[in-house]
């Protein structure tokens, strides 16, 4: 019996010791980084579209960074900045609602029918149309994120969205088709099933 | 329609099933030792061994819904066979038969299959009956033309026996058909202050037999030259590097001499520990297996020097007489964090943080 | 490792770390180069270097001469396109080029004429030793010269004379690793006295006062070809070196470390360590442009492969069909067949035998699918045995890398040293498994590229977004500042009438413009 007490009272003490330390280690060695939010933003598209129910990528980022909000609403981000979000946030991945991929769009103005009235320039988040009341307006494709913002406004529905042009110089080779090559995605759809 | 790949398009024609094939031809020496010292009683063991491995693989993929063609390549047959090898000849066919299960169905495909087991099945296999059973794990047979076997191991029937009933079901009593194993005695003659020099002489120890393999042991641990053989053969194949078998070997060697030369009264020379037991196997067919070894050849250096360090303190100090399978287990521990921090030097790196 | 040990201790010729021995198929090696004809349309794509694309300078209907500038570089990074032939432009529209996704370029389509007349406006410098490196420098650019290995870099960027970093010595890369071609081989059998012409060129641009000729020594007769002409010349400054036959050799770091013992460090190029290699075909290709005055409009593509009747060493132009090339070699249907553009190691499928052979061709293989199976079968779960980190030539873990591409892991990619990669496929090559290692690299490196890419993008937007907000703040505080000062006014002046006169019509309204 006296074993068993001189036993559990050492390793009660070592326990204490040990999380005594750890207190101690946890305040003295704090970094001061930053501020989460800050670090949520950076994996953001920022697209700025809204599509996660926020009116921007900045108060999505607050969100997640306040617990508020979960990881997987962003949709131009798609899977990649889930996991990252996921990650930096030390929780489980989770499904994301929508199940395709989405395709990458620009805008893109028919001119001929186009009636200047301006309210697609103020509705892009990005101020990615030019042009003036009573002009032409254009879409810049290369700043325009694919938010679809301004299709909305448009009064006489004049705005596409067509799928971006695929460059010869951003191609990349795909994963092989083999089954093995699909493992590592399986297994990342089965974390979060 | 073939698979859409990039370049390279021309190959060596190297497969896993050559390489597992070529490890098997590599233990043909080494079995036919076995057979020359323990008869009929090597050729079923072995037999069981391989077989019970090859089915355990398939119920396991079966069960798990996995194809069934990994079966016939090679590895579940390999780790038969070097299972097979650890054993003692006198062990009961059931143990055998739980030892080939444990060795596929917990060491390897438990983990996901090949590829993906941390530990040596075969090891792993051996060390869950060594500890679940010591006593017929540690009971050696007199093996065939040492001059004091009792039984003809080479007469099927009375082979057979022994085999399916176990040494209970013979009228003889255990001590006259099993005897200690040079290490086994070492330690007990330890235990009992005897000195070296003495208690090998009372062994009637002989180096000459140790490294053609006519002394007791498991079924292929016993003959150094056989399995050097096969070794070498690995070695000019390709199939294994020098930097495992190497570095373990020389490790428990220099750890001997070390000790030897400062008290040869107490601890062996390096030349018995290099023969003695299942270091050679270890170190060319147990250590050198690729999946639960590094891949860098520094690393692997890293390893063998390791396993080498574990064997001999074992050996001397620990309470078994044979530490080499507890060794290269507790190494594959080790060996993920060996392979990160043993990375070679990238070209243009030198000098550099990598 | 030893190896590596030796290197490090500066002993040269020692070989490089790793690298395969495969059967090397050299079946054309004593096959004399010969000329094919020209197709009866020629297709030229307006990008075949490495860099910015041209843009086209003709238009359609237009008359060319052979070696006439068709299409001008764009940017630092580019040369300019000449016409293969003499003809007419007969369109300009989008054709596949030999490019593993299968995509196309704009290409001009040219019909020759049949006279093949050349354009005679540039003058032969016969007199170059006299002339300054710089305009030697600008002949080479204008004539379109790439590096002809396979690489297409345009060569007069290398060509710098550049007193930060001189360059001792030139390495002509003779080596030709891998297996089947042999169109180096055959120049240097045949047109030696061009090259070592065009190799002392390339000495006066960039001030080199040695040379080496880097031979594998399974190419006895170019050796002794070589040898043979620069006894006769007494040039001591030039020597040829016999190496050990072993892929990828011929890759330019590794060739550096076994000539000289030293390795060039991560991230910087060769005339960091004062060397400059070029290729054979590079270098006669130079000297076509600086004595003869002639751009570049055709190269030497060895057509081999046990699906190649009869199979051949030619000098081709560029721009004409692959197809009409195997045709010449006696083989028309490609049903079973498949059509690699370069060598095996690391030449790419083509879909389709209707594209055209541009600068960076450097071989035509037709292997069967049966000789190609062994290469591309399914592949099994890695068994860590390390043949592909014993052969990697750059000593990387290939199968470690290959697990975190395959995994997204990107970070830990890179930290594994993903870009230090040269694709050469020495550890698909060894692999018993049959894992596609080399292909789960090029996907790693293709989604590290893209993931920047967006990072960028996304850096921008959100700057975009920023001062967007930014400006419509700024216009709401100027808004709400000019209603506070409309409503300061408002009451100032109802406060000189009297309170009681205050309407409240007026305290409504710009209650309500809020």
């Amino acid at each position: 019996m006296e074993e068993l007490l001189y036993a559990t009272l050492s390793l009660g003490a070592f326990a204490l010791i040990a999380g005594i330390i750890l207190a101690i280690a946890s305040k003295v060695f704090h970094i001061e980084g930053d501020p989460l939010s800050d670090k949520v933003d950076a994996l953001l598209p920022q697209t700025q579209c809204g599509q996660c129910g926020y009116p921007g990528c900045r108060p999505y980022a607050n969100a997640v960074a306040s617990g508020e909000a979960d990881v997987n609403h962003c949709v131009p981000g798609g899977e990649r900045t889930m996991l990252s979000i996921a990650d930096l946030m030390g929780v489980e991945p989770k499904a994301l609602e929508e199940e395709e991929e989405a395709v990458p769009v620009v805008a893109f103005v028919r001119e001929d029918e186009c009636i200047g009235c301006t309210l697609c320039i103020k509705a892009c988040p990005v101020d990615a149309i030019i042009g003036a009341p009573k002009q032409y307006h254009t879409v810049v494709s290369d700043h325009c994120t694919g938010c679809v913002l301004c299709l909305e406004p448009c009064p006489v529905d004049c705005i596409d969205m067509i799928q971006k042009p695929e460059l010869l110089e951003h191609w990349s080779w795909p994963l092989p088709d083999t089954e093995r090559a699909q493992l590592g995605a399986e297994r990342r759809e089965s974390h979060h099933d | 329609m073939l698979i859409h790949l990039s370049s390279p398009h021309i190959h060596s024609g190297d497969s896993i099933r050559a390489t597992m094939f070529a490890v098997i031809l590599a233990l043909i020496p080494a079995g036919i030792i076995s057979v020359y010292l323990f008869g009929w009683l090597a050729v079923f063991l072995i037999l069981l061994c391989m077989l019970g491995c090859m089915t355990t693989e398939f119920i396991a993929l079966k069960w798990m819904g996995r194809p069934t063609a990994p079966v016939m390549d090679g590895s579940a047959a390999l780790t038969g066979l070097l299972l097979a090898l650890t054993l003692p000849a006198s062990i009961p066919w059931w143990m055998a038969l739980l030892g080939s299960i444990f060795a596929i169905g917990l060491g390897k495909q438990v983990y996901g299959g090949l590829g993906y087991n941390p530990f040596n099945p075969a090891l792993s296999a051996r060390i869950i009956l060594l500890v679940s059973f010591p006593l017929q794990m540690t009971t050696w047979l007199i093996p065939m033309h040492l001059g004091a076997s009792i039984i003809d191991l080479y007469d099927f029937s009375s082979a057979w026996q022994l085999f399916a009933f176990g040494v209970s079901s013979l009228p003889h009593a255990l001590d006259a058909i099993t005897m200690a194993s040079p290490l086994g005695h070492i330690k007990t003659e330890w235990s009992q202050g005897v000195g070296v020099s003495e208690a090998l002489r009372a062994y009637d120890y002989s180096y000459l037999d140790a490294f053609i393999g006519r002394e007791t042991g498991s079924l292929g641990e016993t003959s150094a030259l056989a399995l050097l053989i096969g070794g070498i053969y690995l070695l000019a194949r390709h199939t294994i590097t020098w930097h495992i078998p190497f570095s373990f070997i020389a490790t428990v060697a220099t750890m001997a001499a070390i000790a030897s030369m400062i008290d040869p009264n107490h601890y062996t020379p390096p030349l018995f520990h290099m023969l003695a037991g299942g270091l050679i196997l270890c170190a060319f067919f147990m250590a050198t297996d690729p999946v639960s070894s590094p891949v860098t050849p520094m690393g692997q250096i890293v390893f063998g020097i390791g396993c080498g360090m574990i064997t001999w303190c074992i050996r001397t100090w620990g309470g078994y007489p044979e530490g080499a399978m507890f060794a290269v287990v507790l190494m594959n521990c080790a060996v993920p964090l060996i392979d990160h921090y043993c990375r070679p030097t990238v070209y243009g790196k030198r000098g550099s943080q990598s | 490792m030893i190896k590596s040990f030796l290197n490090k201790l500066g002993f040269a010729n020692a070989p490089f770390a790793g690298g395969i021995t495969p059967d090397m198929c050299k079946w054309t090696e004593h096959s004399a180069i010969e000329d094919c004809p020209l197709p009866p349309l020629f297709i030229v794509p307006i990008k075949q270097h490495i860099g910015q694309a041209c843009t086209p300078l003709v238009q359609v209907g237009d008359l060319v001469l052979r070696g006439q500038k068709i299409a001008k570089s764009e940017g630092y990074l580019s040369v300019p396109i000449h016409a293969p032939t003499s003809g007419k432009v007969i369109k300009i529209e989008e054709h596949p080029i030999p490019h593993p996704s299968g995509m196309g370029l704009a290409s001009i389509f040219i019909e020759p004429d049949g006279k093949d007349e050349r354009d005679t406006s540039l003058a032969t410098m016969d007199n170059w030793q006299d002339i300054d490196p710089a305009e030697l420098r600008e002949r080479v650019r204008v004539c379109g010269i790439a590096g002809l290995g396979g690489a297409a870099f345009p060569t007069f960027i290398k060509l710098l004379k550049d007193k930060r970093h001189p360059i001792e010595t030139v390495i002509l890369n003779g080596i030709e690793c891998e297996p089947f071609l042999t169109n180096d081989h055959r120049l240097m059998v045949e047109n030696s006295a061009e090259i070592l012409h065009g190799l002392q060129i390339v000495m006066h641009m960039v001030g080199a006062q040695k040379a080496v000729i880097a031979i594998e020594d399974n190419k006895p007769t170019a050796v002794s070809a070589m040898q043979k002409l620069i006894d006769a010349l007494g040039n001591d400054a030039i020597s040829v070196v016999s190496l050990p036959t072993r892929y990828p050799q011929g890759s330019e770091k590794q060739l550096i470390e076994s000539l000289t013992g030293k390795q060039v460090p991560a991230g910087k190029l060769p005339m960091h360590a004062g060397v400059l290699c070029q290729n054979i075909g590079t270098t006669r290709a130079i000297y076509d442009a600086v004595v003869l005055g002639h751009a570049i409009t055709d190269r030497i593509i060895t057509i081999s492969g046990d699906a190649v009747p009869k199979p051949a060493n030619m000098r081709v132009r560029l721009g004409t069909p692959m197809r009409f090339i195997y045709a010449q070699r006696g083989l028309e249907h490609f049903d079973g067949i498949q059509i690699l553009h370069g060598g095996p190691m690391m030449g790419e499928r083509m879909r389709h035998p209707d594209i055209p052979v541009i600068k960076s061709s450097t071989g035509l293989l037709a292997i069967s699918d049966e000789q190609i199976k062994p290469a591309h079968q399914v592949e099994d779960p890695c068994i860590r045995c390390g043949h592909c980190s014993e052969v990697c030539p750059v000593n990387l873990v290939p199968n470690l890398l290959a697990d975190h591409c395959r995994n997204d892991q990107l970070e830990r990619a890179e930290d594994y040293d993903l870009f230090d990669c040269i694709e050469c496929g020495a550890c698909s090559y060894v692999c018993p498994s049959h894992i596609p290692l080399v292909h789960y690299f090029r996907y790693g490196k293709g989604q590290t590229a893209q993931v920047r890419r967006e990072q960028s993008f996304a850096e921008v937007s959100r700057v975009r977004s920023e001062s967007r907000d930014a400006r419509l703040q700024r216009e709401k505080d100027e808004k709400a500042a000019k209603r506070r000062k409309v409503r300061n006014t408002l009451r100032s002046e109802s406060v000189l009438n009297t309170d009681n006169d205050a309407k409240p019509e007026d305290t409504k309204k710009s209650e309500s413009k809020e």
